[in-house]
């Protein structure tokens, strides 16, 4: 089934007449022999959260950390919609560009903290070197920002100081979380965001992320292998294997109604 | 033709010690240091006469600037007498026939290690300062790779980072020495070990400041009249040492940095560092002539 026929619609009702946020063309990458994105095209909507699903190696990763400007693709365009500026095609900027542009206006979440946060400093520390980098330099301005965003979080300001190495999965990913926040990117990405927490503190992030969403209009794009994380936050679902996109639509059409065969054995696979 | 025809006959060493291709390469790399402040150029440290990490760095700076009109001070923890600043001096002096003083107003190059002279240096004087690490992001980035990418990204962000740390869990800025400062609004240094007390001496010097770190194979320089600014938060300003108020033993001079001199029954006394300020006040307090300079602070305060 090609997307072209798809007669349901790909937008929800309050999105048909908005501009997207985020555009991504015919991104291409391969490593070696390995091709982990084929002809990708991504398109996000302010305010909304865009679900990615697929299997280990489908290339949902990878699209996320070219969101990320983390890695470049053989060939694509990339376009963030930003008030009062046009940058082009942000994978032909400049690395510093690049940099500055992701500490200020996108916002990560990964799934190892290991690779979000520094360990040996303290939580709140965390969340200020993202301020840092954006160029503050007041310290007060830096205590009041970080505890500000570790608050949203849900993270319990009496151990702002602590480092992540001494806190527990859950309470790493709301540093995580508060220092994704701490600048309101336009765009946040949640790389597996949930995956490796307990059911439990599964719930209390995926909370946390709804309420940010519905309070502050966060956009969002969700990377998970777990449909149901997908199904409680995403507005919209993009279903990817072997790094094409093979489906996407609105999240309860995708999951009551899933026309690529992949999707349905996704969808209906049980343990 | 043979190889005896093309090269000149052996000597036992060069003038200045120095071979003629190992200055070459130090003069190309201190004007390259000089062209983009504060940022670190790689050389090829040569073997000198003293072993890593006690100066061979400033040591190679001074061998390649030295000739026989230079008067070279050389100071060790603001101390000209120490064992290894009067060695170095006096090597520097037996291989390229220049003066030695210990007056930093003669002085024509000055080598130091940690301190820079209390008593202002002028535009026709060079200071060379000895670097253990000339690496100010050690600390925060071991792998040098990253590091240099850091540099050439500007991404100082970990540096403040450790800055900010230090408020949160002493109040106040813990680094005593070698405090990062941003050389002319682009790249951050490490200006040696020398205490806090001395950094704002580098801000729109006069004099031209180089950098060299023998051991690392790295130097860097600050030229006259650049900027050179502590990392500081806008709202936690920049503090020197509290050493206005104290008077030193021997000389009876204050306003100056001191060294602590624990002494048996538990007190402290002090005796100012720099050694040659501290000989000329007391000459001057016997009356002997002894011209003590303009200095860089007044009554402990920063005066310029």
């Amino acid at each position: 089934m090609s997307l072209e026929t798809n007669p349901r619609p790909l937008l929800p009702p309050q999105l048909v007449q908005t501009s997207p946020i985020v555009t991504m063309r015919d991104v291409g990458r391969r490593y070696g022999e390995v091709v982990a994105l084929r002809h990708v095209d991504v398109t996000v909507y302010p305010g909304e959260v865009l679900g990615i699903v697929g299997e280990s190696g489908s290339g949902k990763s990878t699209l996320l950390r070219m969101m990320n400007l983390e890695d470049a693709p053989d060939t694509g365009d990339y376009r963030l919609r930003l008030p009062g500026r046009d940058d082009g095609n942000l994978f032909a900027l400049e690395r510093y560009q690049q940099r500055m542009l992701r500490a200020r206006h996108i916002g990560i979440v990964y799934q190892n903290p290991h690779l979000g946060l520094l360990m040996k400093h303290s939580s709140s520390g965390n969340v200020a070197e993202r301020l840092l980098i954006a160029g503050e330099r007041s310290f007060d301005v830096l205590r009041s920002k970080a505890r500000e965003a570790l608050d949203a979080s849900e993270f319990p300001l009496s151990r702002m100081d602590h480092r992540p190495a001494d806190l527990s999965g859950g309470m790493q990913q709301r540093v995580q979380l508060a220092k994704a926040i701490a600048l309101e990117p336009a765009l946040l990405l949640l790389d597996e965001p949930t995956t490796g927490l307990d059911v439990s503190i599964q719930a209390l992030v995926l909370d946390t992320l709804k309420r940010l969403q519905r309070e502050r209009r966060i956009t969002m794009v969700l990377v998970s292998h777990d449909l149901g994380v997908i199904r409680t936050m995403a507005d919209r679902v993009m279903v990817m294997r072997r790094g094409s996109v093979v489906e996407q639509g609105l999240a309860d059409q995708v999951f009551q109604d899933p026309q690529h065969a992949y999707t349905q054995q996704l969808v209906h696979a049980k343990l | 033709m043979s190889l005896k025809t093309l090269t000149k006959p052996w000597a036992a060493t060069s003038y200045g010690f120095l071979d003629a291709s190992a200055k070459r390469e130090m003069r190309r790399k201190i004007l390259k240091a000089i062209a983009v402040p504060g940022c670190q150029m790689p050389y090829a440290s040569r073997e000198v006469p003293m072993a890593r990490g006690w100066g061979t760095g400033g040591l190679q700076v001074t061998l390649t600037l030295v000739n026989p009109r230079s008067v070279v001070k050389v100071i060790d923890q603001g101390a000209d007498d120490g064992v290894n600043a009067a060695s170095i001096r006096r090597f520097i002096s037996r291989v390229s026939q220049a003066e030695e003083t210990w007056d930093t107003l003669a002085a024509s190059i000055v080598q130091s290690r940690h301190r820079i002279p209390e008593e202002t240096m002028t535009k026709d004087q060079i200071l060379v300062l000895q670097v253990p690490n000339p690496e100010p992001l050690r600390g925060v980035e071991p792998n040098i790779s990253i590091a240099r990418q850091m540099h050439a990204d500007a991404d100082y962000g970990k540096l403040w980072l450790t800055l900010y740390e230090q408020l949160v869990k002493a109040g106040r800025i813990m680094q005593g020495a070698a405090y990062p400062s941003l050389v002319n609004g682009r790249h951050v240094m490490t200006p040696s070990p020398i205490p806090r007390w001395d950094v704002p001496k580098l801000n729109m010097a006069r004099h031209l400041t180089i950098l060299s770190a023998g051991r690392e194979k790295r130097l860097f320089a600050v030229p006259p009249h650049t900027r050179v600014e502590p990392l500081v938060f806008s709202d936690r300003p920049y503090l020197v040492e509290d050493h206005a108020r104290l008077v030193c033993e021997r000389s009876g001079i204050a306003g100056y940095f001191m060294n602590e001199i624990p002494q048996d029954d538990g007190s402290s006394t002090f005796e100012v560092s720099d050694s040659n300020l501290g000989i000329k006040a007391i000459r001057a307090s016997e009356g002997a002539p002894a011209e003590i300079g303009e200095t860089w602070y007044r009554n402990g305060k920063f005066a310029q």
